[in-house]
């Protein structure tokens, strides 16, 4: 009942506070791990904006999982930008008819100003010796990874381990789907989420090998020092965050100029530069040069090359009595 | 003019009235009426496959109890709690009191992340019990424990007014008449008790079918073994699925109502039962 009434509480003051400044706010709604990237980016694009036009305005952030910012954003909340973590969001968004259905054409690259992909975790001296992905298969081995239904980055780790299985030599679908299933038998706990995952791999102690994003794996090896290593597999899929304009909101609202000028910012040589520095890779080929070492090379594939896009990914693996869920029916085991 | 001869001692029974019928329409009715409307958008074959896929009958049998077990746990416990509160004075006793309400005031993802950080088989409880090959975070009975957590202000608190009620001097008497300690205990105290004490049971078990917050970090979420009904809800809100969700919800709300239905009828009977 409390929070009932807290919640309440809170909502009418947003609201106010929405309608109060409504003419100089921003509302980028985000996925979870972009938090401190964010925060620096919408200081310095405050700056810029200042200096370009003379126009002070405020930027809001909202993080928390993919899906459920989206679907947030889809009853009703007044995002002016969408950040999420995969395009299977962006597009129930259109869906919706609140943007565009040919929002991915509109920015370059896809409309994914950073890209990110999926590495490795595992605890100092690496004492089981996973080198790639192959050694998942080992037994005894305990992988941590959330669950694909529910968080947007283990479905990007699904999709990486499916794509490596897939260019083995002999590999096929059958083959692939062996060795998801394999990974998932060795997986102790599935979190809901990938800050939950990283927290039962680090905090508790738990499994040999956490899946997880690069930038979170960097995050999570700068919070305890000494105790993880990141093992970087020969290739892994290349995970690209979109970003897009709500056009509904930004249309009533009257922010379109300004919310189309922080996307574009976002792939400007500074916005790059703040991506690089929080461990997302750069599209920008001299900011990428320039932070060449903070990255491993590794080979990428794209969610479009190997699944035929996320419409189709989804369909196939995530929806409900999908390949995932066949891993997991009774007798399978 | 002939007033209404069954005119009220109280004045403002019309006011109340729509007042009560106003608030648990806009509270309770509207919302809950918006679920079998969201399901509605669904086939009724695809209704059935939806509540009878075995995952989904795995997640109630789990969810149900380990409810039942959690609020029969705390109707053993809570009693005991409330009795110690409630008849004896001891220093510290306002404190122990304050302690009860806690479960309450803490966000239940705290309380989550902290049962877990302590059963983990890694933590200050997990790791002795891990010894003897008890394993609590990540298996049923790490769920029971987080809903025992939660659960546990309900009976303590519906148990200590009656018990303050209660007058020592009833079992005074009823020892002075040759009643021994547990037919005391048995035949005065419980039969008094045990309205509130259902009450407080219903409570503790509604509270925990519903529970999310806390029971996703301890629980694991394997499929068949440990996913809770409200899981599988968020996991369906999480595919744009607002029908699939909203299915098991009205399941889930049946099958709570059936049960306190129950609980309420046990104590009505009881109630009669001790009338005095």
């Amino acid at each position: 009942m409390r929070n009932i009434i807290r919640g309440i509480a809170f909502g009418i003051a947003l609201t106010a506070m929405a309608g109060a400044v409504a003419a100089q706010t921003l509302l980028n709604v985000s996925y979870d791990p972009t938090r401190e990237l964010y925060q620096d980016f919408n200081a310095a694009f405050v700056k810029y904006w200042k200096a370009k036009t003379g126009q002070t305005i405020q930027i809001r952030q909202s993080h928390g999982g993919s899906g459920g910012q989206a679907r947030a954003v889809i009853d009703g909340l007044d995002a002016d930008v969408i950040t999420l973590a995969l395009a299977y969001d962006v597009d129930a968004v259109a869906q919706a008819g609140l943007t565009a259905a040919a929002w991915q054409k509109r920015l370059p690259n896809n409309s994914a100003p950073y890209t990110s992909t999926i590495v490795f975790l595992v605890r100092k001296g690496n004492p089981k010796g996973i080198k790639d992905w192959g050694d998942l298969a080992k037994p005894g081995l305990q992988i941590i990874t959330p669950n694909p239904k529910t968080s947007g980055g283990a479905r990007w780790n699904y999709l990486a381990a499916w794509g490596y299985a897939l260019r083995q030599p002999g590999g096929t679908e059958a083959t692939a789907r062996q060795f998801v299933a394999d990974i998932y038998r060795k997986v102790p706990v599935l979190d809901s989420g990938a800050r939950g995952a990283t927290m039962t791999f680090v905090s508790r102690q738990i499994g040999d090998v956490l899946l997880a994003w690069e930038n979170e794996a960097y995050l999570a090896l700068g919070e305890s020092p000494g105790q993880l290593e990141i093992v970087v597999p020969s290739i892994s899929i290349l995970a690209e965050p979109p970003v897009a304009i709500v056009d509904k909101v930004v249309d009533r609202k009257g922010t379109r100029a300004v919310a189309e000028a922080y996307l574009q910012y976002l792939y400007s040589p500074e916005g790059q530069e703040i991506a690089a520095k929080r461990h997302y890779r750069p599209r920008d080929e001299k900011v990428a040069a320039r932070f060449s070492n903070a990255f491993a090379k590794v080979k990428l594939f794209t969610i479009d090359e190997a699944f035929g896009g996320w419409q189709k990914a989804q369909k196939t693996h995530f929806v409900d009595g999908g390949v995932f869920d066949q891993i997991y029916r009774p007798g399978t085991r | 003019m002939s007033r209404s001869v069954s005119r009220r001692v109280l004045p403002g029974f019309g006011l109340t009235m729509g007042l009560t019928v106003f608030y648990l329409s806009l509270i309770v009715l509207i919302p809950l009426a918006t679920l079998p409307a969201r399901t509605l958008t669904m086939s009724w074959a695809a209704f059935r496959a939806t509540i009878t896929d075995p995952r989904v009958l795995a997640s109630y049998q789990l969810s149900v109890t380990a409810s039942l077990v959690a609020a029969a746990v705390n109707a053993l416990f809570g009693f005991a709690v409330a009795w110690v509160l409630v008849r004896y004075s001891f220093p510290g006793r306002r404190i122990v009191d304050a302690l009860i309400d806690l479960p309450f005031a803490l966000p239940t993802a705290v309380a989550g992340i902290v049962l877990t950080t302590l059963y983990a088989p890694n933590g200050w409880l997990g790791a002795p019990l891990a010894r003897y090959g008890i394993k609590v975070a990540f298996t049923p009975l790490g769920i029971t424990v987080a809903l025992i957590f939660i659960g546990m202000p309900f009976v303590v608190r519906t148990l200590q007014p009656v018990i303050e009620d209660l007058d020592p001097e009833v079992e005074e008497a009823a020892a002075s008449l040759g009643a021994g300690r547990a037919a005391v205990l048995l035949r005065v105290v419980v039969p008094n008790l045990l309205p509130a004490w259902l009450t407080g049971f219903a409570l503790a078990f509604a509270r925990a079918v519903g529970e999310y917050g806390s029971v996703v970090f301890i629980s694991g979420n394997m499929p068949m073994r440990t996913e809770i009904s409200p899981l599988l809800i968020v996991t369906k809100l999480e595919q744009y699925d607002y029908a699939g969700a909203t299915a098991i919800a009205s399941v889930m709300l049946v099958v709570s109502f059936s049960l306190l239905l129950c609980i309420n009828g046990l104590q009505s009977w009881s109630r009669r039962r001790v009338a005095y």
